[in-house]
């Protein structure tokens, strides 16, 4: 069991590496097209102070985007579970905000609230975070079978008392497989910010540096220590999910 | 005369459609005695489930009474238990845990200790002795049922209301939960109202079985089924029962608009 969780996937890495490394040699192709893996242990011994104070600026701030985008995204979304009204008022305007490219809401937020690049960048994480949260619990609390309220209203429960020991719990496997989307996109959203801003800080400003500075090896290794902190994020949203919401996942039988 | 337990007098209902109001109950009297045991049959959709809500309080009719106890129900009573069709257990709860549920709502004087062994007593009854720390998804849809009656039971209702209970469940398994409701009944004495299509199923479990119209439902015909009919899955092959089968057969036809006219020869 180990071998399969632990094993099977290193062996995946190393095999995604070797034959990147492998794509740069057979083309011949100098860093400043295609950086290679070997190029990159360079760019970390130089520059590992950077990458552990930027690393931190940005998952600091990616996690607190999305902490927000659970309160607020949790908020909105059991709001429309529980008023058919309200669902039929936000749901137009939730879509059409959702559309919006959020690529192009960035330079408005750095320009509307400049200079305040902490506060831009949660912002623009908790924009591109909340609707996947308010969506699915907004889902889950409307598709709630009305037999599971009957049971406990005919006892003469409060709808409060129905939420905590019904409605809530059921719609928690909907709400962490929406978080695993939503820390993802709060994590763009925090490395676009980060890029576009003049004198921003976190890995998105290591890698405009990189850009300006025309080092690429600098650039790829930002990609791989970007990846990493989403790996990392995502397994953590994974076991958080395996406490709370154990039970949804079938027992392999 | 002691006044029944449940009293439902002139009841009528409506629903509001988009092409108007649905009258789907019209002047239903059905009164249950206290043990008494009443099933409701009738066509789709005539409204057996609206009723059921109204016994439980959760709905109010739009003319009539009901009438629980000597009480007009105007609200949720905790002496009253429900199972569905769907068996709606908590999937993040175990069977014990799941069974318990009604006595975390509602208030009641047992210890942690008494409630544990009442639910354990309850599960051994219906059959699910050694299943309590399992969770629902590792049970047959018949268990669940089971574990989901006890549930209903668990707080000592007066009342006990079967919304179809055993509608998705196979044949056997079907006549199988039938026996364990016999079981229940003599241990745990209630009043019960269940609403069924089975028409075998009304004969073997009630005492009265009340056949209600097509929409707008009143109560078209009742059946007393006699108390000494041995209740045996074997009498459900006996020449007395497909005689009273008969006859509810005949007066569903009529409740379904079909007339009293005998099928084409």
């Amino acid at each position: 069991m180990m071998v399969r969780k632990v094993a099977v996937p290193v062996i995946a890495m190393t095999v995604f590496l070797v034959m990147w490394e492998l794509l740069v040699w057979a083309n011949d192709w100098p860093n400043y097209v295609m950086a290679s893996p070997s190029d990159l242990p360079e760019a970390y011994i130089r520059f590992w102070h950077l990458f552990l104070e930027m690393g931190w600026q940005t998952l600091w701030r990616t996690v607190v985007g999305l902490l927000i985008a659970i309160a607020v995204g949790a908020s909105i979304g059991m709001v429309m579970g529980f008023s058919r009204t309200m669902r039929e008022a936000l749901y137009p305007l939730l879509v059409g905000f959702n559309a919006i490219p959020k690529a192009t809401v960035v330079p408005i937020v750095a320009l509307l609230f400049v200079g305040a690049h902490d506060f831009n960048t949660i912002l623009i994480a908790f924009i591109i975070s909340f609707f996947p949260i308010a969506v699915s619990i907004s889902i889950g609390l409307s598709t709630l079978e009305p037999e599971y309220r009957d049971i406990l209203r005919s006892l003469g429960a409060s709808q409060l008392t129905i939420f905590w020991k019904v409605a809530l719990p059921k719609t928690l496997p909907e709400f962490f497989g929406a978080l695993k989307v939503a820390v993802t996109l709060a994590f763009i959203g925090t490395n676009l910010m980060e890029i576009v801003s003049p004198h921003g800080r976190g890995l998105g400003a290591l890698f405009d540096s990189g850009k300006t500075n025309s080092d690429y090896p600098l650039m790829f290794a930002v990609l791989i220590a970007l990846a990493l902190l989403g790996i990392v994020l995502y397994y953590v949203v994974v076991a958080l999910e395996a406490i709370f919401a154990g039970w949804a996942e079938r027992q392999p039988t | 005369m002691e006044r029944p337990l449940i009293d439902i007098k002139g009841v009528s209902h409506a629903y509001m459609t988009e092409t108007g109001p649905l009258q789907v109950l019209d002047g239903l009297d059905i009164s249950v005695p206290t043990g008494g045991f009443v099933a409701v049959v009738g066509p789709s959709g005539c409204g057996k489930s609206t009723l059921t809500r109204l016994i439980a309080g959760l709905m109010r009719p739009d003319a009539g009474e009901v009438w629980l106890h000597g009480k007009q129900v105007t609200s949720p009573r905790s002496t009253v238990g429900m199972a569905f069709q769907n068996p709606v257990l908590l999937e993040w709860r175990s069977i014990l845990k799941n069974v318990m549920l009604p006595l975390e709502i509602v208030p009641t004087k047992l210890s942690k200790r008494e409630r544990e062994e009442r639910a354990y007593r309850l599960l051994a009854l219906v059959g699910l002795e050694g299943f309590e720390d399992k969770r629902p998804s590792e049970l047959s849809g018949g268990m669940r049922q089971r574990a989901s009656l006890c549930r209903a039971l668990i707080h000592q209702p007066e009342v006990l209301i079967l919304d179809e209970p055993f509608g998705s469940l196979d044949a056997f398994t079907r006549e199988d939960l039938w026996q364990t409701m016999q079981a229940l009944k003599a241990e745990e004495p209630f009043t019960g109202v269940l609403i069924t299509h089975d028409l075998r199923e009304s004969i073997f479990l009630a005492n009265q079985v009340v056949v209600l119209s097509g929409r707008p439902a009143r109560a078209q015909y009742v059946m007393d089924v006699p108390a000494d009919a041995q209740r045996e899955l074997d009498d459900l092959y006996a020449p007395q029962t497909a005689e009273r089968l008969n006859i509810l057969r005949r007066q569903i036809e009529v409740a379904q608009g079909r007339g009293r006219a005998r099928p084409e020869a």
